[in-house]
């Protein structure tokens, strides 16, 4: 099978730290917000580099969503950075009327998204944003798997014209993805072809994805696995392709169930396709405290699992 | 500019409109656009320095945005009675398909409108970003915003009055519609909001009163002794005292009308009072 390398682990958030750092060099209308998480957000640089276009919000999220609203009539880019649960949630009405409902080209980044947020437990770890971003009109919606697709994940928005949220991660995950490879926004990637199962999977369960395939590989099963980084507009055609082909899914995220990537394909198949598939993801829980590895281990969200939904399906096609 | 009769005449004749819209909709709210009718003929006729043409990116220009989108009525009256858009639009307030919805969209793409309000709370912020992207321009126009005294309730208010502040933002102008009064009822009765003023002086604004907030001239002088202190260090509040439902006698100084259109005898009334000027639409 293709084998894919990790040049060595890095966390997704700090792709978008570089992307940004990248931006503001060459793109002058590009801003960033920020709410008393420059370090955790890796946004020193672009501080550092760029104070007149840096700005500093202070503890106040709803603040931050229509200011960087505001920034935009002026022709701006602002980039907000804040933790996942910060991004969406606590401020969801904020981006709804202010962002989304007027068409300002806010891009909302949001880190430690997910149960990969590790011991700062559930008040934290959010688990619902996918859902809340995916259903506001007009909003793209990505979630990238590694260090290199965030950083072209982070270039590519700048170009986008409309609000974007952009959800990455915490942890030091593997990079495999081509250094400085073209993002293209809801462009699924094609990460192995196989024949018997199509596993569609987001952010962090990406890696996770292609090592089940290389089990599964062993065992004979031969998956094929997509990286869909972005869950909206989703790529309903190379799903469609995938599972005409292997005649089951799996889907994979660091999601709840509910709203997430897999409920989207869901959609697309019941609507095109009706195809057996099983959800990776939460089931409709909260997180808890624990290092990120236990806690994927514990929820079920990885590769392990993922190999274990897919014997599952296949024996339902 | 124009001159003291022709702004009343105008004044007269957005009431109509006002109370011309909500009625045929049998829905809207004419309280607080009523009381801010004055604030709306100054803004735009006098003292905003604005373009003839509408460009989402206001650069080069004063921009106006409505934080408490209830009182689209007013807003939209004036800004078609301003040139925006044409005046026969008035008609289409609150039907299906039109621009002119129950509170203002940009998502409809009517001219004079920058973001969406009508959820409360969030145009302060939206004002400073507009702000911050003017000085980024090295753009010396100002962000004016008006917002509702209960709207001051909402949380996210002082997250923003708080920013301001902090960080200087002095091209901006925050007028509060102080009429007292909120759905529910007396705003101090709903929730006393304790010495305003005092409020935003303690978190490090330049506050302004204007006792007179129905009356042209008083809002006139008092939004140009606020524009003079512009560029200070400080951003800039004007306490606007209005009446809620001002020039229809049975609208006045009550909450009953903050969300209740006329009905067909009331309309009368109310029209008669305000007898027509620069023509109906």
């Amino acid at each position: 099978m293709k084998k894919y390398t990790n040049t060595g682990s890095k966390d997704t958030r700090s792709g978008f730290g570089a992307g940004l750092t990248e931006l503001g060099q060459t793109n002058p209308n590009v801003v960033a917000l920020c709410a008393d998480l420059i370090g955790s957000l890796k946004m020193d640089d672009f501080k550092k580099n760029h104070p007149e276009r840096f700005f500093q919000i202070g503890i106040a999220e709803a603040n931050m969503m229509g200011i960087a609203a505001g920034l935009t009539i002026g022709g701006k880019i602002p980039f907000t950075g804040t933790f996942a649960n910060f991004s969406t949630g606590r401020v969801y009405d904020q981006i709804r009327q202010s962002i989304a409902y007027s068409d300002k080209n806010v891009k909302i980044c949001a880190s430690h998204a997910g149960l990969t947020l590790g011991e700062d437990g559930a008040t934290h770890q959010i688990l619902e944003d996918i859902g809340l971003m995916k259903m506001l009109p007009g909003m793209t919606v990505i979630n990238t798997c590694d260090y290199n697709q965030t950083k072209a994940a982070t270039l590519a928005i700048a170009e986008h014209q409309g609000p974007v949220y952009l959800r990455f991660g915490r942890p030091s995950v593997p990079n495999f993805t081509p250094e400085n490879g073209k993002f293209e926004i809801g462009k699924a990637v094609l990460l192995h072809e196989g024949t018997d199962v199509t596993i569609v999977a987001t952010g962090h369960l990406v890696w996770e994805a292609l090592e089940a395939c290389a089990t599964l590989d062993d065992a004979g099963i031969s998956a094929e696995v997509i990286n869909i980084h972005t869950i909206k507009p989703l790529d309903n055609d190379a799903i469609l392709k995938s599972v005409k082909k292997t005649g089951c899914i799996v889907t994979a995220e660091e999601h709840n169930f509910l709203g997430g990537l897999g409920e989207s394909v869901a959609r697309v198949l019941a609507e095109n396709l009706p195809t057996p598939q099983e959800l990776v993801a939460t089931q409709d829980t909260f997180g808890e405290s624990g290092t990120p590895a236990q806690l994927m281990e514990k929820y079920g969200l990885n590769a392990e699992a993922i190999v274990k939904a897919v014997k599952k399906v296949i024996s339902r096609k | 500019m124009a001159d003291l009769k022709q702004l009343e005449n105008l004044v007269i004749q957005v009431r109509r409109d006002i109370l011309r819209q909500v009625h045929k909709v049998n829905s809207g709210h004419p309280g607080g656009s009523l009381g801010c009718t004055e604030f709306f003929v100054a803004m735009f006729q006098v003292l905003l320095e604005r373009k003839n043409t509408f460009e989402m990116n206001g650069i080069g220009e004063d921009i106006f945005f409505l934080s408490n989108g209830h009182i689209s009525p007013v807003f939209y009256s004036v800004l078609a009675r301003s040139g925006y858009f044409p005046v026969e639009e008035l008609n289409t307030f609150r039907l299906l398909n039109s621009r002119l919805q129950g509170h203002p969209t940009t998502h409809e793409g009517l001219p004079g409108v920058r973001i969406a309000s009508g959820s409360l709370g969030q145009g302060i912020s939206v004002s400073i970003g507009a702000a911050l992207a003017k000085k980024l321009n090295k753009d010396a126009k100002l962000v004016y915003t008006l917002c509702g005294d209960g709207e001051l309730q909402e949380g996210q208010n002082w997250e923003a009055i708080m920013y301001a502040a902090g960080n200087n933002v002095d091209n901006l102008i925050v007028t509060v519609d102080l009429n007292g009064q909120q759905i529910d009822g007396a705003t101090n009765t709903v929730l006393p909001m304790g010495n305003v003023k005092a409020k935003f002086e303690a978190f490090g604004w330049e506050v302004i009163s204007i006792k007179e907030g129905n009356n042209l001239e008083a809002i006139i002088e008092g939004m140009n002794k606020a524009k003079s202190k512009t560029g200070n260090q400080k951003p800039i509040c004007v306490l606007l005292h209005t009446v809620m439902g001002n020039g229809v006698d049975f609208m006045m100084h009550t909450h009953a009308w903050h969300g209740k259109a006329p009905n067909d005898a009331q309309l009368e009334i109310a029209l008669a009072q305000n007898a027509e000027t620069l023509g109906d639409y």
